[in-house]
């Protein structure tokens, strides 16, 4: 194929909201344009609002552009939707495409014949996602009675049953503890060397993206605000990790440790958060940086989050 | 994959659905005998509302009691038929405001078919059941003229009225995408237009006539039919020889259906709802 | 005392300000209202005349008045069964409801005739006034008439609610109440004289229908507010609803105790 899996040429997409007594143009989407090539894993990032589900609507052909166009793995989303859903597969987060109050081998059966996959293909695919995923342990419940990391793994197998070029993840991880969250990243990492499969994923998770993706792209208010690599972002936003430590005895601030900087203190100086460029330095020359000092009991590592690496992208952006 | 495959390869999808769905409902074995209960239940009641009506008159609209029951029989069976497979599109509202209907845009298959296929309602049997027993004693009693015309009139009705119930239901649905709220407005011609077929439409006034007997054309399903098999004379405005355009009755209410479709899921797309 | 009735009444405006919010479904009710009217008007038109212009007291004209007021009424009385409370009952959040200062079967019968008397502004008036200008209704021209009315048919609402509470504490008991809900969804409508008025019903019907609470929701007050009978009847129809409503509220009461008894047994 010699054009990318993903073509976005000034795709915008407005909408009209009701303001109270008035109504008012919401741009959701801005003149995005980006180009995404078959074959990788790319983070899809913003605010809550910033227009990531919008995007993902157009892609699929569940919206029109209002402006500019897309071509999905060469096709036009709205015009040929039914041949493009053969193609994607799409997992929603927050909503199930599964049957409720089927068990989840049903609801399997059900979209092999829905992808006309012939019996073979059927039963083979399904072994490979049933063993990878561990699925066989609740293959025959109702998708009702679920775990939420069991219903993620079930949805994830659903969506690549048919085994689409391209996976669309929105929110995947949301909700899901920590171990889930880390078998179904270990299966996308898998599923892309096996098939070659494009990874597009949106999420507020900066360790689905460090683990999982090559390239991000950054959306804030409809734009496109950033597009590259996972240190460049770092780099471009000079974002702090922040370790979190609780002392055996109240400290004074910690100020003029070597690659960490004071951020506050709280009970007298019992907890103290410092921040430092990851970039730089790590979690554990700081530590021992502090210990030097004082006597550490516990401590935590905060990830930057979403909403703060977006908000530096937009004021470098600017 | 090919993409020319055979008919039963093209439907294997939709049967595999529907057939999950029909097992899911006999599963819950005390829940649908409740179910089926229930709806014999609705369909007797019906009944029984016309049949109140014939303890105090012996003719209504020109017509009596066990040839009424030939007008009810038609209606309630085909609606009742209607319903069972086509009753679940009334859902549609859930699915907007949930989102659930994108899971649907996903799936390689026409949007409308998907919804249809997505359940059957087999309690509907029950009240289909009554019906039936209505239309038995209409067909034995009421003076029916019998001959070959009169049975290809029956199973033509029958037919149509089927097919012109499913369409009102898909005209129901595709409004929906712009009713939001008001949702219960389709009620008016969907389970309204369901009571008119029951009536013998020489009772209506005439904007009555063009709203169910033309625009909603509910007289085509039941009374028309059945006043030609009676070899009756219809009202004005409705002569009896409508009866045999049964099939144009349904054809307009899947085009109106279809187009409202068409319409509302364009407006969907376009951002609407 | 007077705590108490002010907590009631702020329970009942509440119920009333939670319909406000809903005037598209309003509008989408009235419709579907004012269609199933027009083909009632039609079929009952059709019999008064075949009965020779009268049937039972009805003549077209208050047989045009009982279908626009019963359907006007529609929105306001609960002929389906169902309640929010019988599904907190089912799974238990009741016990929460149990906590509170207030008697559950009061606040509850309040709130939801609140929204009842609400209702009667978007669905009751204008199924009413569009009746009178299409078809045509009368409406009785003695003052007295229109007080008993009014008594009437809020006599009819709140008995409508207490009636419904019943299915909803059944759930104490029974595990599952739809049998009960589908059992009244289809009696209350035909035996409280939604489809045909009482007095087109063969007598061993009509002697079914006025045993149970039925016709007290709908049928009387229709009757009041349409005149028939004059104010001899309409005080007694209205003595009969308080009888009915003082029957149904004990009972609750006794199975709303009863029920928070076993609850508590239970360890809810």
């Amino acid at each position: 194929m010699s054009g990318g899996i993903i073509e976005a040429d000034g795709l915008s997409r407005e909408f009209r909201v009701r303001d109270g007594k008035r109504k008012r143009l919401l741009t959701a989407v801005d003149g995005l344009t980006v180009r995404i090539e078959p074959g990788e894993a790319v983070g899809y990032i913003g605010a809550n609002g910033a227009g990531k589900s919008t995007t993902i609507k157009m892609i699929t052909g569940i919206l029109v552009p209002t402006a500019g166009r897309v071509l999905t793995c060469g096709l036009r989303p709205v015009p040929d939707r039914r041949r493009l859903a053969r193609r994607v597969g799409v997992v929603f987060g927050q909503r199930s495409q599964l049957w409720w109050d089927l068990p989840v081998r049903e609801s399997f059966r059900i979209l092999a014949a829905i992808h006309g996959l012939t019996g073979r293909q059927e039963s083979s695919r399904t072994a490979e996602l049933v063993e990878q995923l561990e699925l066989g342990g609740f293959l025959s419940v109702p998708v009702r009675q679920l775990s939420l990391g069991q219903r993620m793994r079930a949805e994830v197998a659903a969506a690549l049953l048919h085994s689409p070029e391209l996976v669309i993840l929105d929110e995947p991880t949301i909700g899901l503890d920590v171990l889930s969250k880390q078998r179904l990243r270990e299966f996308l990492v898998g599923e892309r060397r096996r098939h070659g499969t494009t990874l597009l994923l949106t999420t507020h998770d900066m360790g689905d993206v460090e683990r999982l993706c090559d390239r991000i792209l950054v959306i804030d208010h409809g734009r496109l605000a950033y597009d590259g690599d996972l240190p460049g972002l770092s780099r471009t936003v000079g974002a702090e990790r922040v370790l979190v430590v609780d002392l055996a005895e109240p400290m004074p601030d910690l100020t003029g440790l070597c690659g960490a900087r004071h951020l506050s203190s709280e009970a007298g100086g019992l907890r103290q958060r410092l921040g430092f460029d990851a970039e730089e330095t790590t979690a554990a020359r700081v530590l021992a940086a502090v210990s030097e000092l004082a006597e550490v009991l516990d401590l935590t590592v905060e990830e930057p989050d979403i909403e703060d690496v977006v908000r530096r992208i937009y004021a470098v952006s600017r | 994959m090919a993409e020319d495959v055979g008919l039963a390869e093209r439907l294997r999808p939709y049967r595999v659905v529907l057939a999950s769905r029909a097992r899911s409902q006999r599963a819950y074995r005390t829940s649908f005998a409740l179910d089926l209960v229930c709806s014999l239940l609705v369909g007797v009641v019906e009944l029984a509302e016309i049949w109140v009506l014939f303890t105090n008159v012996s003719a209504l609209g020109g017509l009596r009691f066990n040839q009424i029951l030939l007008v009810f029989g038609l209606a309630d069976l085909s609606f009742s038929m209607a319903d069972l497979s086509f009753g679940h599109l009334d859902t549609l509202p859930d699915f907007l405001r949930a989102g659930t209907l994108d899971a649907f845009y996903l799936r390689p298959q026409p949007i409308l078919l998907q919804l249809i296929t997505s359940d059957i309602s087999l309690r509907r049997l029950a009240r289909a059941g009554v019906g039936a027993a209505a239309l038995g004693v209409g067909l034995a009693t009421g003076g029916v003229i019998w001959e070959p015309r009169t049975v290809a009139l029956l199973v033509l009705g029958l037919v149509s009225g089927y097919a012109t119930f499913a369409g009102l239901f898909v005209w129901a649905a595709g409004l929906q995408f712009f009713l939001l709220d008001g949702s219960e407005m389709t009620n008016a011609f969907v389970y309204g237009g369901r009571y008119a077929a029951t009536q013998p439409a020489s009772v209506w006034s005439r904007p009555l006539k063009l709203v169910f007997g033309f625009f909603f054309p509910m007289a085509f399903t039941a009374y028309l039919p059945a006043v030609t098999m009676l070899g009756l004379p219809g009202p004005g405005w409705l002569p009896a020889w409508l009866g045999w355009c049964a099939p144009a009755a349904a054809a307009w209410s899947w085009l109106m259906g279809l187009l409202c479709w068409r319409w509302g899921l364009r407006h969907y797309q376009g951002g609407g709802g | 005392m007077r705590a108490t009735a002010r907590v009631y009444w702020r329970l009942l405006v509440a119920g009333f300000r939670r319909q406000s919010a809903y005037r598209l479904a309003a509008l989408g009710g009235l419709v579907a209202n004012v269609t199933f009217g027009l083909l009632k008007v039609s079929i009952l038109f059709a019999t008064v005349r075949a009965a020779g212009g009268e049937l039972h007291g009805y003549d077209v004209a208050s047989m045009s008045t009982y279908v626009w007021l019963s359907q006007g009424m529609l929105g306001s009385v609960n002929l389906n069964g169902r309640t929010d409370l019988a599904l907190r009952v089912k799974d238990g959040q009741v016990a929460v409801d149990f906590l509170r200062p207030v008697d559950l079967q009061a606040a509850t019968i309040a709130s939801e005739a609140g929204a009842s008397v609400f209702a009667l502004i978007p669905r009751g008036l204008p199924s009413v006034l569009l009746g009178a200008l299409t078809i045509g209704i009368q409406l009785p021209t003695s003052p007295l008439l229109y007080l008993l009315g009014a008594v009437s048919l809020m006599l009819g609402i709140v008995i409508s609610a207490a009636t419904v509470y019943l299915i909803a504490v059944a759930g104490f008991w029974l595990v599952e109440t739809r049998g009960l809900q589908i059992f009244y969804m289809l009696a209350s409508g035909f035996l409280g004289g939604l489809y045909v008025p009482l007095s087109l019903f063969p007598q061993w019907l009509r002697t079914m229908a006025v045993a149970t609470p039925f016709p007290s929701i709908m049928m009387y007050p229709v009757d009041v507010l349409s005149g028939l009978g004059g104010i001899s009847e309409a005080a007694r129809l209205v003595l009969v609803q308080l009888a009915w409503l003082a029957g149904v509220a004990t009972v609750g009461q006794l199975l709303t105790r009863a029920g928070r008894r076993r609850l508590e047994v239970q360890g809810g």
